[in-house]
């Protein structure tokens, strides 16, 4: 065809992934980059206009708290980068790489967050983002507390949000609440109808500390529990525990650090994510790893990523 | 003193009426809650200490509902 037009497309755009190839032709689903799912109005409004511009009927909000323009043609990627970013909005990641990590709304309006997971969102995506890992994704979430919204053992690397409680017990009104609100039993009522805590049950909730009537129970320390290992998809695990008691500081070098470890591990392994590259080298290996730098907050032993078997039941 | 009966009332309705009911009062003055055992109890207090109140005691009646005493403060 001598009067087809050659197309032009600035490729560094699409360095870091994020334009994902759709069923029709020259179509592609363009993924944005919402770190821990915070997205202002104003940026809303932004890529609402450019979704109706250079889009289909409807935008798709991904299981990992992004929004996704669907139906975009590849001719208007460059058109679809210049508009966005007027308002600062890029496009994600997708591929071998540190992902966009996702939060639940952290401890700023919700009564149960024990800590800020947006801060750290946007820190570890700032820091992180879009690094080729080597091998396979990379993903990271964040919980602001144990409740765990954000399922976050079934990332390669979980962050739940905790706090170890102390009782001062001359303040104490022996109203029994704690108790009562502790789930995992780690506190029950003595014989003098005074709390008795067991430091073992105690997966550090804070619910003592936050429903104690008197301030009483408060809290001792703070930071981010971490579950290494895990992803879901055909073959799923659940992470283990790694660290306690990080602080919130030490987050994105704790990060970089496992992935340090995973790239020399998985080194020749082809397409291995690290929950598998642990089961092969065994926990031990990035137990000592990560000890050397964060002896504070690494726990004397663990297991590997666990196995969940989701194909039972089918041999007839 | 004003006695404020959330039993058989569940969350956040029985939350809702504690504020309508304080809205009646004057900061300092005490009031009597009763609340259902289970979600209730674990809720309404850890509610009514975040928004600054003062709770003075909280105790399990023979008939298995709690009572809280509480007295208002607002800023």
């Amino acid at each position: 065809m001598s009067d087809a037009k050659q197309t032009k497309i600035d490729l560094s755009n699409l360095k870091a992934g994020g334009f994902i190839k759709e069923r029709g032709k020259d179509l592609f689903t363009v993924r944005l980059r919402v770190p821990g799912g915070r997205m202002s109005i104003s940026r809303l409004k932004k890529i609402a206009e450019v979704a109706d511009r250079f889009g289909g009927e409807f935008v798709h909000l991904s299981v990992r708290q992004s929004i996704e323009l669907i139906n975009i043609n590849f001719r208007d990627f460059d058109a679809v980068v210049e508009e966005l970013g007027e308002s600062s909005q890029k496009v994600a990641s997708c591929g071998a790489r540190v992902r966009v990590p996702v939060a639940c709304g952290g401890c700023e309006y919700n009564p149960n967050g024990l800590i800020d997971t947006q801060k750290s969102a946007l820190e570890v995506d700032e820091k992180l983002f879009g690094t080729p890992t080597g091998h396979h994704k990379f993903k990271v979430a964040f919980a602001g507390c144990p409740f765990d919204c954000p399922k976050s053992a079934t990332n390669d690397i979980g962050f739940q949000g905790a706090v170890y409680p102390e009782l001062d017990i001359s303040a104490c009104i022996s109203c029994g609440l704690c108790a009562k609100n502790c789930v995992p039993k780690a506190i029950v009522m003595g014989d003098d109808n005074k709390p008795v805590f067991s430091n073992d049950p105690c997966i550090w909730c804070g619910d003592c500390v936050k429903v104690c009537p008197t301030g009483a129970w408060s809290e001792k320390r703070r930071g981010y529990t971490a579950r290494i290992g895990g992803k879901w998809g055909r073959n799923p695990l659940v992470g283990t525990l790694f660290a306690t008691f990080l602080p919130e500081g030490q987050v994105v070098p704790f990060i970089s650090s496992v992935l340090e470890w995973y790239k020399s591990k998985a080194e020749g392994k082809g397409r291995v994510r690290l929950g598998d590259t642990i089961i092969a080298e065994g926990p031990d290996s990035l137990l000592g790893h990560l000890r050397q730098q964060f002896p504070e907050s690494i726990v004397n032993a663990t297991i590997p990523p666990q196995v969940i078997v989701t194909q039972i039941g089918i041999s007839k | 003193m004003q006695v404020i009966d959330l039993r058989g009332v569940s969350c956040p309705t029985n939350f809702v009426k504690v504020k309508l009911a304080l809205e009646e009062l004057e900061n300092g003055d005490q009031t009597t809650i009763l609340l259902d055992d289970g979600e209730a109890v674990k809720n309404v207090p850890r509610s009514l200490k975040a928004e600054g109140h003062k709770l003075l005691a909280l105790k399990q009646a023979e008939e298995g509902h709690y009572v809280l005493e509480l007295e208002k403060f607002e800023e």
